[in-house]
C-alpha cells in the first residue's frame, strides 16, 4: 500500500498509458505547456514531447471529433475536456458521432476513445465550472460512463477504458484531485464496469458514486452504532450494474440514493425507477434519494454546501429511512 | 504520329471514358432512386446529387488507394466512386442486412470501412473534424495518405468548419476539404446565410491553399483536385477546393422547391455536365458519340442488377434491434465469451 492522491493517480494512468502503447495520444486544452488545468499531466509534454501530448486550441467539438476521426483510424487518443461544463461544447460529436458512427455503420466503425473530464461542484467555481452532468450523459446508448471514486479506480480505470473498443467517458470528482488514499501496489487492472461495495452492511443500502461515496462512508462511519450502512460505489453508470444494485437492496430492504446530480431526470431517478421495476416487494420502505439541489450551483461557500449531498444530508436520510420503519 | 501521342491520346480516350461512366453511374443510380422513393421501397430522407456528378467524379479521380473519404447526406455518388457497390447501396436504402451500414444507416448514413469511406454524416459540418482525426492519425503513422473531405456550402457557417480549418492548418494534416458549394443551404442562397460570399477568403483566413472551380466541368474539377492531392502527398498541408454547382432536383424528397426561380433551374441544367462534357470529349476526338450508348447500357445493367440485389436482400430480425450500440466483442468480453 502506497499512500497517493487521486491527481497523482490519474496522472501515473495517463503516463502508463503513453508508455505502455505508441497508438495512445492525449489531447485537450493546457494538456501539454500548461501541465493540465488539474495538474494532471504536467511533465508528460517534456517526457512524451509535443505529437503524443497535444495541446488544443479552444475548440472542443473539433478536438474532440478529431480524437474521434483518429481512433477511427486505429489510434488510442485520450481526450482532457476541462469540466463537464466544456464538454457541451462539444456535444455533437459526442452524442451525434462517437456513440452513433458504430451502430449507423452496422457495427464497422468502432470508435475506441476516451475523454477524461472533471466533474462536479465543491470549488467556488460557480454554475458554469460545477456541475454534474455524468447521469445525463448516462442516458447515450453507446458510450459507457465511469466515474471512479478512490485512487485504485483513478489509477487503472483508463487502462480498462483505453481496452475497450467503444467510446468511454471517464468523471473525475473536482474535489478528489487533493484527495489521499491508499494505493494497492499488487493491482495491475481493475474491470471497467461493475459496482464495488466500498463497506458491508444491513439496514440500508447507500447507492452512490464518484465523490459522495466518501460523504456517504462517512456518513456510515458515524451512524455505525445506530445503523449499519452497505456503500455501494457504482463506479459505472452506464451500462448500471443492476445485479449488484439488486442483491444488496434484497439484503437491506432500504435504499438510499446519493447523486450529486440534479433530482428530476437524474441517474437516482433511473436507479429508484429500476427498483420498483425489480425489487418492489423486497423494500420495507419506499425508495429515497438525497440529490443536488435544482438550481444552477451558486458561488457562495454556504449555497454551494447545501445545494449538493453532504455527509450530515446523508445521516439524516438514512435515519429517517431506518426510523420511519421501527 | 508518335508513340508517345499515341500512348497520351489512350489515355485521354480512357480518362475521358471513365469520367463519362462514372457520371452516368450515379445519374442513373440516383434517378432509380427517385422512383424507388415513389414506389415506397426507400423511405426517410433521400437526397439527390443530381447535376453535381463532376464535383465527386471530378474530385475522386485524384485519389488513390489508402486514401479515405468522408461525406455529408448526400453521399450516394461518393460511395459509389469509392468502390462501394451499387447493389450494397441500395440494399441499404431499402433497409436490408445486406446493405453497406447492414440497413440500420439508410441513404444518409453509407459506409464501408472496407473501401475507406466513413460516411454519410447528417448533421452539416460534422464530419469535418473527423476527417482532421483520420488525417492527423495518418500523420503520426507516418503515412502520405490523403483524407478528403466533402461538404456543402451550408457548413461553411457552422463553427465546426472554422474550427476544423484551423486545426489542420495548425498541425499540417493532409486533408482535401471539397466544398460543394450548390448555392442553397437546404432553401437558404448564399448571401443571405454569408457575410463574406468568397469562400476560398475564408480558407485564406487559416493560410490553407485554395482554388475556386466550375464544378459542371468534370475536367476542371479533375484538374484543380490532382494539382490539390498532389501538394497535399508532397507537404503534407491541407487544401480548399471550391467547386461551384446546382442540384438540379428538390433538396430532398419533401422539399416543394418554393425558394427557387425555375428560370434559374432552367439556366443552370443548361450547364448540366454529362452532355457539357460529352460534346467536349467528342470535339477534342477523346470519345465517338456511339460510345455513349455503350456506357448507358452498362450503367443500366449495374443498376437493374442493384435492385435486384436489394430486394433479394433480407430483413434484420427484429431480436437483433439492440445490435451495433457496442461492438461485439466487448460484449462477448463481458461475459467471458472469448474474443
Amino acid at each position: 500500500m502506497k499512500e497517493i492522491t487521486y491527481r497523482e493517480a490519474c496522472h501515473d494512468a495517463v503516463r502508463s498509458a503513453l508508455m505502455a502503447d505508441e497508438r495512445v495520444f492525449l489531447i485537450g486544452e493546457d494538456v501539454g505547456s500548461y501541465g493540465g488545468c488539474y495538474a494532471v499531466s504536467r511533465g508528460l509534454l517534456s517526457e512524451f514531447g509535443p505529437q503524443r501530448v497535444r495541446d488544443a486550441p479552444l475548440s472542443e467539438s473539433a478536438f474532440v471529433g478529431a480524437a474521434i476521426g483518429a481512433a477511427m483510424a486505429g489510434m488510442r487518443p485520450i481526450v482532457e475536456l476541462m469540466t463537464v461544463n466544456f464538454s457541451l461544447l462539444a456535444l455533437d460529436q459526442i452524442v451525434n458521432n462517437a456513440a452513433t458512427l458504430l451502430h449507423m455503420s452496422g457495427g464497422q466503425i468502432n470508435v475506441p476513445l476516451v475523454i477524461r473530464m472533471a466533474t462536479g461542484a465543491g470549488r467556488q467555481l460557480a454554475a458554469q465550472h460545477s456541475h454534474s452532468w455524468e447521469g445525463w450523459y448516462a442516458h447515450i446508448p453507446g458510450l459507457k460512463i465511469v466515474t471512479p471514486s478512490t485512487v485504485d479506480d483513478a489509477r487503472w480505470m483508463l487502462h480498462a477504458a483505453l481496452a475497450d473498443p467503444d467510446p468511454v467517458l471517464i468523471f473525475e470528482h473536482v474535489n478528489l484531485y487533493n484527495e489521499k488514499g491508499a494505493l494497492n501496489e499488487s493491482l495491475t487492472a481493475v474491470p471497467l464496469t461493475g459496482a464495488a461495495i466500498r463497506r458491508p452492511g444491513n439496514d440500508l443500502s447507500i447507492i452512490t458514486y464518484g465523490a459522495c461515496v466518501n460523504k456517504a462512508l462517512r456518513a456510515a462511519t458515524e451512524l455505525a452504532e445506530k445503523i449499519s450502512c452497505e456503500v455501494i460505489d457504482l463506479r459505472s453508470l452506464r451500462p448500471l450494474d443492476e445485479a449488484t444494485i439488486l442483491a444488496s437492496v434484497r439484503k437491506t430492504s432500504r435504499a438510499l440514493i446519493v447523486d450529486e446530480g440534479w433530482r428530476s431526470g437524474g441517474i437516482g431517478a433511473e436507479i429508484s425507477a429500476r427498483l420498483m421495476e425489480q425489487a418492489f416487494y423486497d423494500l420495507d420502505v419506499p425508495v429515497a434519494r438525497v440529490c443536488g439541489a435544482e438550481v444552477p450551483i451558486p458561488y457562495p461557500k454556504h449555497l454551494e454546501d447545501a445545494s449538493i449531498p453532504q455527509v450530515t444530508s446523508i445521516k439524516k436520510a438514512a435515519e429517517t429511512l431506518v426510523g420511519s420503519h421501527e | 504520329m508518335t508513340a508517345a501521342a499515341q500512348a497520351t491520346e489512350a489515355s485521354g480516350r480512357k480518362t475521358a471514358l471513365c469520367l463519362l461512366r462514372d457520371m452516368l453511374l450515379c445519374r442513373r443510380f440516383e434517378e432509380k432512386c427517385a422512383e424507388e422513393y415513389s414506389t415506397g421501397r426507400i423511405r426517410g430522407f433521400l437526397h439527390l446529387y443530381i447535376g453535381e456528378e463532376a464535383v465527386a467524379v471530378g474530385a475522386m479521380r485524384a485519389l488513390a488507394e489508402g486514401d479515405a473519404v468522408f461525406a455529408t447526406y448526400r453521399d450516394h455518388a461518393h460511395a459509389l466512386l469509392q468502390g462501394v457497390s451499387a447493389g450494397a447501396i441500395m440494399a441499404e436504402m431499402f433497409g436490408k442486412r445486406e446493405g453497406c451500414s447492414h440497413g440500420r444507416g439508410g441513404s444518409m448514413h453509407l459506409f464501408s470501412r472496407e473501401h475507406n469511406f466513413f460516411g454519410g454524416n447528417a448533421i452539416v459540418a460534422g464530419a469535418l473534424p473527423l476527417a482532421v482525426g483520420y488525417a492527423l492519425a495518418t500523420k503520426l503513422k507516418n503515412r502520405r495518405d490523403v483524407t478528403a473531405c466533402f461538404f456543402g456550402e451550408g457548413a461553411i457557417a457552422e463553427g465546426e468548419f472554422h474550427e476544423s480549418l484551423n486545426l489542420a492548418a495548425l498541425w499540417q494534416l493532409p486533408v482535401l476539404f471539397i466544398c460543394e458549394n450548390n448555392l442553397y443551404a437546404m432553401g437558404t442562397v448564399l448571401e443571405r446565410s454569408e457575410s463574406q460570399i468568397d469562400l476560398c477568403a475564408k480558407a485564406s483566413s487559416y493560410r490553407i491553399k485554395s482554388t475556386c472551380v466550375d464544378g459542371m466541368d468534370v475536367m476542371a474539377v479533375v484538374d484543380a483536385a490532382t494539382e490539390a492531392v498532389q501538394l497535399i502527398r508532397e507537404t503534407g498541408a491541407p487544401f480548399f477546393i471550391e467547386c461551384q454547382t446546382y442540384r438540379f432536383r428538390a433538396h430532398s424528397m419533401f422539399d416543394p422547391e418554393l425558394y427557387r426561380d425555375p428560370e434559374e433551374v432552367k439556366q443552370w441544367k443548361l450547364r448540366d455536365p454529362i452532355p457539357g462534357f460529352l460534346s467536349k470529349a467528342v470535339t477534342a476526338g477523346q470519345l465517338l458519340t456511339t460510345d455513349l450508348e455503350l456506357l448507358e447500357k452498362e450503367v443500366a445493367g449495374i443498376v437493374q442488377e442493384a435492385v435486384a440485389f436489394a430486394e433479394r436482400g433480407t430483413l434484420e430480425p427484429v431480436e437483433d434491434l439492440l445490435r451495433h450500440v457496442y461492438s461485439e466483442r466487448a460484449i462477448l468480453q463481458s461475459v467471458g465469451g472469448g474474443k
